[in-house]
């Protein structure tokens, strides 16, 4: 390489002289590249998890659950509210005497998969209506929680000294409320605040639905925050980061870049552990009559409207409770299937 | 008994209390924050009835000095008087619920943490046998389901179908059902608890070193595994007490018993915001006490426990 200018050495500098290096040749590159690509943490992670059968059922048993509270309701030809007084109390299959009729004219009728309820409304889109409200509540705090939850704790840990001292108190504090008390009486306030409202999509969302948001927002996030802190302190002594600092990294670009994917497995378990809570949260909101408001039915409502006819329509319960029951079994496995794979040192 | 282990309860002990405190606070200012009147219902009152009504109840005078007075009024256990059931002290309908909810809590909270603790001590032992493999399916399958669930399924079963038990709670053996439905959930709970806790402990060194000096395995079992496995098990008591008030607030429903649970629920379907900041403060000084007590008793078991 003639025109390779040839860099000058310093006669006083302790450096050694460049000329004395040779650039390596082809070859020589290729003895270095290792046989195996390398494998991301996130990656060997997923590898892990989509060996573990269990986590990939529940999984997919979760993706399709999402996919028929998403879809189903726009191709389905009944609607939550709409009400068949001829059909009141039809078993699963089962026609009322209207749609009888219009069958016995050569017509189509979709058949009602889990019978209609007290006012002839299809049950089926009422469970899915139902499941897309726990979803969506579960999603929704899980997203609350990871957002507050790694602000709080990575500056908390990051800053460390007083700063980490006082904000880990006020942890503390929210720590110790009775979260479920301080759920209700927000919703029991809510109620009265919507009940005025001329919002569509307050009203439309409920009390239960609102205060559960706003108080995973005040208060579930320090689960989170604790254990991003916990990370971060560890993360904190690591060389890289001393060295990104000594090249002149904001704190800024520290926790991002190096603080958070280095906490990443915390935060996806603590996550996923967090919505089945969120999601029972919100059923015994609807149970006990503070959550969704009237035609919009959950889980939980539906479960307690179905308590007047146990006897004799027992399926009117089976439904939601089977469906909240499926969406937390699969949410907790799939959690410990997590907690396996981003956290092998925690397997027992 | 060091100085540092009191220092330890005092502490601990003041964090109750402002914990205390910050839920009578917030208890009190969200229910004042709520712009309707107490008294507007569906039969329309006049102006003149609402203050004099207002004047009764106080709330005529300043929020904060409300407050004051409502607190002064809270160290004497007056909670006030309830604006929907007419006539009734707040304290008066909290009494009278708690001693059933008391009975059905303690007997719920007994029965969870006796199987719990024996169930998941068997699981452990026959760890990777059928038996533990039975108590693992049954108890991720119950901690998936929410307590409206598992009491109306109890319901269905025992009262319905089988006929062998009462469906309200004021008949013969009627708190059998709502006791058990109450118990279920913290049972699995405990039970996976303790199964990962003596699974650890059973690890241990001292365990073998208790086997090879030739104890009794009834001995080593009892007195060294179970007792040091028994840790997270008293950590969990504060949030079960949690879960208790909560699922009774179901169960109670559902099985007619007159308790708090029901009382609160109705009082917060009525819109009765002295009896709902009385029961909430009430149970909230429940479940602070228990996390205390748990978190003593905790220490006490296991001194190893950093206490800064």
């Amino acid at each position: 390489m003639e025109n390779e200018k040839k860099l000058k050495k310093n006669p006083l500098s302790l450096q050694l002289d460049p000329n004395l290096f040779d650039r390596a040749s082809d070859e020589e590159k290729e003895q270095i590249v290792t046989r195996r690509e390398s494998v991301s943490f996130m990656k060997d992670a997923m590898r892990r998890l989509a060996k573990n059968k269990m986590a990939m059922a529940c999984l997919f048993v979760l993706i399709i659950i999402t996919l028929i509270a998403i879809f189903v309701p726009m191709i389905y030809p009944y609607n939550y509210t709409q009400q068949d007084v001829t059909g009141k109390y039809l078993q699963p299959f089962e026609y009322s005497k209207k749609e009888m009729a219009r069958i016995n004219a050569g017509e189509k009728v979709f058949p009602h998969i889990m019978g209609t309820d007290n006012l002839g409304r299809d049950y089926c889109i009422r469970v899915i209506y139902g499941t897309r409200i726990s979803l969506l509540v579960g999603f929704i705090s899980a997203l609350i929680v990871v957002c507050i939850g790694i602000i709080y704790g990575s500056i908390s840990g990051y800053f460390g000294g007083r700063v980490d001292l006082i904000m880990m108190r006020i942890v503390d504090i929210i720590y110790s409320l009775p979260d479920v008390l301080i759920v209700i009486l927000l919703s029991v306030a809510i109620k009265d605040v919507i009940s005025n409202s001329k919002n569509e999509l307050v009203v439309k969302l409920g009390a239960g639905m609102i205060s559960i948001f706003i108080v995973f927002g005040l208060l579930y996030w320090v689960g989170m925050a604790r254990q991003v802190r916990g990370q971060i302190l560890s993360i904190k002594e690591q060389e890289y980061v001393l060295a990104a600092r000594a090249m002149g990294a904001s704190p800024a670009h520290i926790i991002r870049k190096h603080m958070i994917p280095n906490c990443v497995s915390v935060i996806i378990i603590t996550a996923a552990m967090q919505i089945p809570s969120a999601i029972f949260t919100e059923s015994f909101l609807s149970f006990v009559g503070m959550g969704v408001s009237m035609p919009m039915p959950s889980l939980g409502s539906l479960a307690s409207d179905a308590r007047g006819g146990l006897v004799s329509y027992p399926y009117m319960l089976l439904f939601p409770a089977l469906s909240i029951f499926l969406i937390v079994l699969s949410f907790n496995l799939l959690g410990n299937g997590l907690r396996d794979a981003f956290d092998p040192k925690l397997r027992s | 008994m060091s100085s540092k282990f009191l220092m330890y309860v005092v502490k601990r002990f003041l964090m109750a209390l402002l914990t205390i405190f910050l839920v009578i606070a917030i208890t009190f200012f969200v229910m004042h924050a709520i712009p309707a009147s107490p008294f507007s219902s569906e039969k329309a009152k006049s102006d003149a009835t609402i203050a004099a009504l207002e004047a009764k109840y106080g709330f005529d005078k300043p929020v904060p000095v409300q407050f004051l007075n409502y607190l002064k009024n809270i160290l004497h256990g007056d909670f006030g008087l309830s604006t929907k059931w007419i006539g009734s002290t707040v304290s008066d309908l909290i009494m009278g619920g708690f001693s059933y909810s008391a009975q059905l809590g303690l007997g719920a909270a007994a029965l969870a943490i006796v199987c719990g603790v024996i169930l998941g001590a068997l699981a452990a032992l026959c760890r990777g046998r059928m038996l533990d493999k039975i108590i693992q399916v049954v108890t991720t399958g119950l901690v998936s389901m929410p307590s409206f669930v598992i009491a109306t399924l109890l319901l269905i079963i025992f009262a319905l179908k089988l006929k062998v038990l009462p469906t309200m709670a004021n008949q013969e053996g009627g708190m059998i059902l709502p006791t058990l439905s109450l118990s279920l959930y913290p049972m699995a709970y405990i039970t996976r608890l303790e199964r990962s806790s003596m699974l650890d402990v059973l690890g241990q060194d001292y365990i073998r070193t208790a086997r090879a000096k030739g104890l009794r395995n009834n001995k080593v079992i009892f007195k060294h595994a179970l007792k040091n496995a028994l840790g997270p098990v008293v950590t969990y008591a504060g949030p079960m007490m949690a879960s208790i008030l909560t699922g009774s607030m179901v169960v109670e429903n559902i099985f007619s018993v007159p308790g708090l649970g029901r009382l609160f629920v109705n009082s917060m379907l009525r819109t009765d915001y002295m009896m709902i900041m009385g029961v909430t403060i009430f149970l909230a000084v429940m479940i602070v006490t228990m996390n205390f007590l748990a978190d003593v008793i905790y220490k006490l078991l296991d001194p190893r426990i950093d206490l800064s």
